[in-house]
């Protein structure tokens, strides 16, 4: 094999994950990290990838190599935001393509005007908002708490997703309620479990614990169970705070 | 800390005039404290008449019979108008999604199918879809597989449409409606009890296929089920149809017309009543579904009396994707072919009663200590999943169920989200309610058809 001769991609070795965002780093096997450990496997140690950013062509639904329907979304919604003065670099933070699915990470301040540029624009027309999921990334540091909105467009018959994330330390997320008001009750329940602020909502309290209710259930540092109950009289603590025989 | 506080007037509060109902608040060392007691009954009543105005506030529910549930309904009432209307839910919050991530991919089967109670099947299928999905084994899933879970679909979908019905026609004092509606849905849930082993909370979807195979005699039993249900469906005709007082009691009532669906998302039969009709099956078709043929019934009527036309006709529809589905039933196995992701062994009823395979049983115990290895692992610690996030959508009978399912490539799923739509659907109740009479809200709080269970999962 001369030297110019451009290497056959099938006949190299696969890509071992060391591409994609790093949200963690497991150690061990089996989860257990309150001891010794007695399994052998403590020194294993994974490190937690999501699928990384696409590049062009992004393909469509259902595999399909060259330009396709994903490619025509990113084209209308780049050109739609430029139209309204905003560079798409600035906005869209990478674009993934996983699973024959599209992403388009948002930087959270022009969250807004990209739902509603996708809403509006005849192109894209995205007009069913299927609400918002919570995923808490605590190794994903400075982005821990993600927003993911799936976008429905029944007339062109498309499904996209939005990802936006916030630190910890600011968990500060533009609402969507004025342009999606279906986000109302979607928005108060990820508030309610992951405790993000969703600015601009127009009554934004919990919707599924009690008003009075400590802490955010399904934060990954909130633990099962995790609080104490009473039962028959005495007072059964929470799982992790029960004794246990190790 | 238990300071007299009845009589004693609180300084920065003087009373206006005579008795009040509250004793005004009072400064602790662990904050401000406000003591509510009792008022006086006539100074009550007093007080309301000199408002002149009839505006109330009920809580209808948590425990109301006719609010579906343990739904809260808040409403403002101004005589016999209901000025504003507000749901409280989360009074049936048992924290599926977070309970999830404590157990492996297929154990989340058997916690999915408890989430909107009447229709576990879609429950089951919609997150065994992520999974597959998220595992790349999507286009494995073997035909017959993929047929059962469409014959259990539309068999929920006729059973959950009949509570829809029944307790509906209930709400209305239409008895009858009741009665027929809960013997036809005796008739689907013997059906899941024949199959899966229980009526409700099923279980029998997992990732990558179905828990076992038909048993003997289901063929038989469904299609004489779909014979009988075809006998009975023109009774909902004769009962409620065509009955000059159920049309009264609903025709115009719980009014959303298209573009409010759009905006609170709402999806399903009320969208559908609403004259649009989009359906995933027809849309985007999974498990098979643009192999079937039937149609998407639609109203324009954008009010209760439309959505029941639609559910009714939605089951007849489903009959027949249900009879399409035994035409298709071809022999073969009901899980993939991959020995890491599908369970070692198909259950069988041994001589004792017990869900065992005694042949499985035998190998793993006599001949083949790699195979007892192997099932011991897969059945404790679960198969691996690679990270990633999909969305998988099904048209479940209430409209577009979301599964949201992300993987951080270990054993138990990080986080699962359903987008259930009897939650979305709900917000409806405002738009639907305020202006009209305190009955219609019970009307239109039925033709919505919300499930508590999927509403607070």
């Amino acid at each position: 094999m001369t030297s110019e001769e451009q290497p056959d991609a099938r006949n190299l070795p696969g890509q071992r994950g060391d591409t994609g965002e790093v949200i963690g780093v497991r150690k061990g096997m089996f989860g257990a990290n309150n001891g010794g450990d007695t399994t052998g496997y403590g020194g294993l140690v994974r490190t937690v990838r999501l699928p990384g950013a696409a590049s062009r062509p992004y393909g469509g639904p259902r595999g399909g190599e060259g330009y396709g329907e994903f490619d025509e979304i990113a084209d209308e919604l780049e050109g739609a935001l430029e139209e309204q003065g905003l560079l798409p670099e600035n906005a869209i933070e990478k674009t993934v393509v996983d699973r024959g699915e599209l992403t388009f990470h948002i930087a959270r301040e022009h969250l807004p005007l990209v739902a509603r540029t996708l809403r509006d624009d005849p192109a894209l027309r995205f007009e069913l908002c299927t609400g918002v999921s919570g995923v808490h990334f605590p190794g994903d540091k400075g982005r821990e708490l993600h927003a993911v909105y799936h976008l429905r467009s029944i007339t062109h018959n498309r499904l996209i997703r939005l990802e936006v994330t916030a630190p910890d330390s600011d968990p500060h997320i533009p609402s969507l309620v004025s342009v999606y008001p279906t986000n109302d009750w979607h928005e108060r329940e990820t508030y309610d479990f992951f405790g993000l602020v969703f600015d601009g909502h127009p009554a934004l309290t919990r919707i599924m614990m009690p008003d009075d209710w400590q802490g955010h259930p399904q934060r990954k540092d909130y633990p099962l169970g995790g609080i104490p109950v009473e039962y028959k009289g005495a007072e059964i603590p929470a799982p992790d705070q029960r004794r246990s025989y190790s | 800390m238990s300071a007299p506080h009845s009589s004693r007037p609180s300084p920065g509060h003087p009373s206006p005039e005579g008795p009040r109902s509250t004793a005004g608040p009072r400064e602790t060392t662990e904050g401000t404290v406000y003591t509510v007691t009792g008022g006086d009954w006539d100074e009550v009543v007093a007080g309301a008449a000199k408002a002149d105005d009839e505006r109330i506030i009920v809580n209808m529910g948590p425990q109301h019979p006719s609010t579906h549930g343990v739904l809260r309904l808040i409403l403002e009432i101004d005589g016999e108008t209901v000025t504003e209307a507000r749901c409280g839910i989360g009074y049936l919050h048992t924290g599926i999604e977070k309970n999830l991530e404590y157990r492996n991919w297929t154990q989340g089967s058997t916690f999915v199918t408890r989430m909107d109670y009447l229709t576990p099947f879609f429950n089951e299928v919609g997150y065994c879809l992520g999974v597959e999905r998220l595992l790349g084994i999507e286009d494995q899933i073997p035909e017959r597989a993929s047929v059962i879970r469409v014959m259990l679909m539309e068999l929920n979908r006729i059973s959950s449409h009949l509570v829809y019905a029944a307790t509906g026609g209930m709400e209305l004092g239409a008895i009858t409606v009741m009665f027929t509606g809960f013997r036809d849905r005796e008739l689907i849930l013997d059906l899941f009890e024949l199959i899966t082993g229980l009526r409700m909370n099923h279980a029998y979807v997992r990732p990558g296929g179905l828990a076992q195979d038909l048993p003997p005699g289901a063929v038989d039993q469904v299609s004489a089920f779909v014979k009988r249900m075809r006998k009975h469906l023109p009774e909902y005709d004769k009962l409620a149809t065509g009955n000059p007082i159920f049309k009264g009691r609903t025709q115009n009532v719980g009014y959303l017309d298209l573009s409010g669906c759009m905006a609170l998302g709402i999806t399903g039969p009320i969208l559908r009543a609403a004259g649009l009709p989009h359906d995933l099956r027809k849309a985007q078709p999974y498990c098979g579904y643009e192999n079937y043929e039937f149609d998407i019934p639609t109203a324009d009527t954008c009010d209760a009396y439309g959505r029941f036309v639609i559910r009714l006709e939605e089951m007849r529809q489903s009959l027949r994707i249900v009879e399409q589905c035994l035409e298709r039933l071809r022999p073969g196995p009901v899980m993939v072919a991959d020995k890491k992701i599908a369970w070692p062994a198909q259950l069988a009823l041994g001589p004792d009663g017990l869900g065992n395979s005694l042949d499985h049983i035998k190998n793993i115990m006599g001949t083949s200590m790699e195979a007892l290895i192997h099932h011991f692992k897969l059945v404790t610690e679960g198969f691996r999943v690679p990270a990633g996030q999909v969305y998988t959508a099904i048209e479940s009978p209430k409209g577009e169920l979301g599964v949201h399912v992300v993987s951080d490539g270990g054993t138990r799923p990080y986080r699962v989200h359903f987008r259930d739509p009897s939650f979305t659907n709900l917000q409806a109740v405002a738009a639907m309610c305020e202006g009209g009479q305190v009955a219609d809200v019970i009307v239109a709080v039925a033709s919505i058809d919300p499930v508590m269970g999927g509403v607070d999962r």
